[in-house]
């Protein structure tokens, strides 16, 4: 049940591509990726993956040291993102603080570069000595959203969701739920997360990472590909400001987009197996809480990260739920897999797609795998008409979430 | 080590830690007024003065009334000297 609706008025990111909005949809619009070969990962035994989607031209001296010495690289790119949005929504600064706008931003693990830190003097000598006040502040869980709060002066609710990579999807959508029960006015949603070995390394131990592209690594990621062989991790952040339609309406905010309707549900027979049938209750939820049906929705932004088995779950999944003819495109093929950061990134491009009647095909897509190709996988830019989008995100530990967006017509 | 040489290194010190503006390292400057310091950040001040100057000064009861830069200069000048007698 519904009680009010919800806009988004503001968006900010930080991805491979830079910090900003503008730059992200630049680079998504011109097919760029941001896969790189990283070093590091070449010196580590065991990892066979080379690659990752790193955030480029970050300046961690914007933030004032007072805030800044609290946080690890993650809640730097959530508070970007976050003054990103709250800039472009036009918002004064008495509408921070009083209580009427929350926080609702995850990432899937803390900053495991702090807790090495940590753990590399620790270690050594058993000694705590040198410890500062301020590491054990950068790795709670709830880093980034009480960085966001801190920095910004928001005093209403300060919400940390964790889902590995359904994080932002999620938090959009308990933020969408909060106001639209009224319990806020305003919200700053969405995830982020920073890269650590340990990430690609995590993929790499259950075959689920790239790694046959290592000399080529803007050739992958290969979502819904023929010769896909993985994930690639990535990091950066991605943020919505959701506030009520009639606030938005009342002051004048231009709005970018509706938030129709959401859905997470979870798949508890496997932690690592996706599964196409709970994947396509989890859509069926959305749509039943938007109130519309399967033909209503104009594109689909897929999760698809280039897993062999994920790719094939989600194609069936839609498939059955919507059958061939809805575009469907992932954008991992240009950011790599952002983590927590991946629903708000991808929500953003998605609501720029809808402004601009234009999809994004799926980079690295050349040849389509049989076992995906059932479904209309968008090739190459297409123009279109998008009055409804759904967003997937499905997450390790068998948490699937989908979103929906409406595009906004003075209605 | 002179107390001209001991007050450059503890300002050198607080002003890379904390990123301090050197204009305002004087010693009437308070800490928490002036130079915006809080009070995690005199947990952390202990740890930069102890790497500094080769001692241990976290138990030190008298650490609780610095109030000002001025009273830090003067803390760390006569722990020095107390060493220096004891050795």
């Amino acid at each position: 049940m519904q009680l009010k609706r919800v806009a988004v008025t503001g968006v900010g990111a930080v991805s491979p591509f830079g910090v900003g909005a503008d730059v992200l949809m630049e680079s998504l619009y011109r097919g760029a990726s941001g896969t790189v070969i990283v070093p590091e990962l070449k010196s580590i035994k065991g990892v066979r993956s080379h690659v990752a989607a790193l955030v480029q031209g970050v300046d961690p001296g914007v933030i004032p040291r007072k805030y800044r010495r609290s946080m690890s690289r993650m809640s730097i790119y959530a508070v970007l993102a976050c003054q990103e949005a709250l800039r472009q929504a036009g918002l004064s600064p008495e509408r921070l603080s009083g209580g009427n706008m929350g926080i609702c931003i995850g990432s899937t693990i803390d900053s495991i570069d702090t807790l090495q830190k940590f753990f590399e003097e620790y270690l050594a000598e058993k000694n705590m000595e040198q410890m500062r006040s301020t590491i054990f502040f950068q790795i709670m869980n709830h880093s980034c959203a009480f960085n966001v709060s801190q920095t910004l002066g928001i005093e209403g609710r300060v919400i940390a969701p964790s889902a590995a990579c359904s994080t932002g999807c999620q938090a959009v959508g308990l933020g969408y739920e909060m106001i639209a029960f009224g319990k806020q006015e305003f919200m700053l949603c969405g995830g982020a997360d920073e890269f650590h070995p340990l990430s690609t390394a995590s993929f790499d131990i259950i075959n689920a990472a790239s790694t046959g592209y290592n000399d080529r690594p803007h050739k992958t990621p290969r979502p819904f590909d023929r010769d896909r062989d993985g994930i690639v991790c990535a990091e950066g952040s991605g943020i919505l400001l959701l506030e009520s339609m009639e606030t938005a309406r009342e002051r004048g905010a231009v709005i970018l987009a509706e938030v129709a309707g959401f859905a997470t549900n979870s798949y508890p027979e496997n932690i690592a197996d996706p599964s196409a049938s709970s994947m396509q209750s989890c859509m069926r939820m959305a749509l039943s809480d938007a109130g519309i049906g399967s033909p209503d929705i104009d594109y689909i932004n897929a999760h698809a990260t280039a897993t062999i088995q994920g790719d094939i779950e989600e194609s069936r999944a839609i498939l059955e739920t919507f059958g061939e003819k809805v575009p469907v495109s992932s954008l991992k093929g240009h950011l790599g897999h952002t983590m927590a950061a991946s629903g708000g990134l991808e929500l953003i491009a998605t609501i720029n797609m809808m402004k601009r009647n234009c999809i994004i095909p799926t980079l690295n897509l050349d040849n389509p795998d049989e076992l995906c190709k059932k479904i209309n996988l968008t090739l190459e830019l297409e123009t279109r008409e998008i009055r409804y989008a759904l967003k997937n995100n499905f997450a390790l530990g068998g948490v699937n979430s989908s979103l929906i967006l409406r595009r906004y017509e003075n209605d | 080590m002179t107390n001209e040489e001991i007050i450059r290194i503890i300002n050198d010190s607080l002003i890379k830690e904390f990123e301090l503006d050197s204009k305002k390292m004087v010693p009437e400057a308070v800490l928490y007024d002036d130079l915006e310091l809080d009070s995690l950040d005199r947990v952390d001040m202990v740890i930069v003065l102890e790497n500094a100057f080769k001692f241990k000064i976290r138990e030190e009861k008298e650490i609780r009334d610095i109030r000002t830069l001025g009273d830090i200069h003067s803390f760390v000048i006569n722990k020095i000297r107390e060493i220096e007698r004891v050795s």
